[in-house]
């Protein structure tokens, strides 16, 4: 739960105008470009210190709240 | 809050000093006539460790943090904007194998890179693709045990003496990167001459036809080429450049006062003039200004910040205008004298007005500091 938290506040403070829910799609709302991407793979791994790998590289892994929290789960859960 | 070099970065910033004055300032001029940067030069550089400044010392780099690596940027900046591109495009590079590669890619890869072994290159651009970087038109089909590349780079630093190319092309319905080598069968590489500044960068024209690419060369993923490959390769572009237009412009200063300071017009000598003054003032106003958000942008790096990456959008933008600016006034300070194959300010002339162009134009910087502007005020 505190991780979902930390990465919606995140994406609220960088994604303007825009309540997200856990599961809606901020690729696909079209609010993500390159710079932002690498700002989130930047955040999710010095917040939760992790390593995002090349193998991670998936849309899957980063187009929800939901998801950014199930990568970083299991992430942890390696490490 | 202390905003200060350490004794390692002064020490460090002493050896770049001492190598751009003897090694490099007393030929640039030469090499950018001569549009090339001879072997010897590059291998000097390898030798120092210079090629592999943020290479793992584990792999032969040195390992530098970002100040150290900024530092050296600004010296080599400050010399020769030719010299200090291949430093760029290099790290950008080596940078992409050690972030995104796989095992082997760095098994493969790092050390080569690290001392100078190879000589790496950037190839995003394209004859008919620029800042719309996503509608690459090369590109990679899947066939059998290998991609097949076809379609045309242009403008690649150092493409003329790479040895390894990071390559961008669509595949499989997006953008996707490739460790391309030099003797790959189908890829020809044919060198650009008589650019307008940095003309001892080497760059060529890369046309891929029919070109096998090993599948272990894909880095990352088909889609995520440019959103995560090209975007974290010219995140650290940027910042390379951003510290190379401080350097560029101080040496515009340094030119300028040197001059202005022994040129004798109306009876007094140009330092005296006030509206001279006014150009050496904005110059070193510009120059304390750029020095503080490149220091700004490599500490947020240091500290893996996310911000870093906008912070560095900054400061490549601000110091580009700012070494525009600097040798446009350089050269009006040094008048007839300036615009003259005996003094360097035309030479920086000529290189700033590429470094607006280079790494995100001037006004696709100002777009995405704009967005970011408006997602902190309007949110």
């Amino acid at each position: 739960m505190e991780i979902r938290l930390a990465v919606s506040a995140f994406l609220s403070s960088h994604l303007r105008s825009h309540e997200l829910a856990s599961d809606q799609d901020i690729f696909a709302l079209g609010l993500v470009n390159s710079l932002f991407a690498m700002q989130l793979v930047n955040f999710v791994e010095r917040e939760f210190g992790i390593t995002v790998e090349n193998e991670d590289l998936e849309i899957a892994n980063f187009n929800t709240i939901d998801a950014i929290a199930n990568l970083v789960q299991r992430k942890i859960g390696v490490s | 809050m202390k905003i200060e070099l350490t004794s390692e970065h002064l020490s460090e910033q002493a050896e770049y000093k001492s190598f751009v004055d003897e090694e490099v300032i007393p030929v640039a001029d030469q090499y950018d006539q001569q549009e090339r940067i001879p072997r010897e030069l590059i291998n000097k550089i390898a030798r120092l460790g210079y090629l592999g400044a943020l290479a793992p010392k584990a792999a032969g780099g040195r390992g530098m943090d970002m100040i150290t690596f900024g530092l050296l940027n600004e010296e080599l900046g400050r010399g020769c904007s030719s010299l200090r591109s291949l430093l760029t495009v290099h790290s950008m590079v080596a940078q992409t194998i050690s972030r995104w590669g796989s095992r082997w890619q760095k098994e493969r890869w790092m050390r080569r890179l690290a001392t100078g072994a190879a000589i790496a290159a950037f190839g995003l651009t394209e004859p008919d693709v620029g800042s719309d970087a996503r509608s690459i038109e090369t590109n990679a089909t899947l066939s059998g045990d290998r991609y097949v590349l076809n379609g045309n780079k242009k403008w690649i630093t150092f493409g003329q003496i790479a040895d390894l190319f990071l390559i961008f092309a669509q595949c499989e319905g997006g953008p996707a990167a490739f460790l391309v080598e030099k003797m790959s069968p189908g890829l020809s590489v044919n060198p650009i001459s008589n650019m307008l500044g940095t003309r001892a960068s080497m760059l060529a024209e890369l046309r891929f036809q029919d070109c096998p690419v090993p599948l272990e060369n894909l880095i990352g993923k088909p889609g995520f080429g440019v959103s995560h490959i090209a975007s974290s390769a010219l995140d650290c572009g940027r910042y390379s450049v951003a510290w190379g237009c401080l350097g560029l412009a101080r040496a515009c200063l340094e030119a300028s006062v040197r001059y202005a300071a022994r040129r004798k017009q109306f009876g007094g000598i140009l330092i005296d003039f006030q509206l001279i003054q006014r150009m050496i003032s904005d110059m070193i106003t510009n120059i304390r200004a750029t020095r503080l958000l490149c220091l700004h942008a490599g500490y947020l790096r240091n500290v893996s910040d996310p911000a870093a990456t906008m912070e560095t959008s900054i400061a490549k933008y601000f110091a580009s205008r700012t070494a525009s600016k600097a040798s446009s006034d350089a050269v009006q300070i040094h008048g007839a004298n300036g615009c003259s194959g005996e003094y360097q300010v035309q030479r920086y002339f000529r290189d700033a007005k590429i470094m607006e162009i280079i790494e995100g134009s001037t006004q696709i910087h100002q777009l995405n500091i704009a967005r970011q502007c408006y997602r902190e005020y309007l949110s």
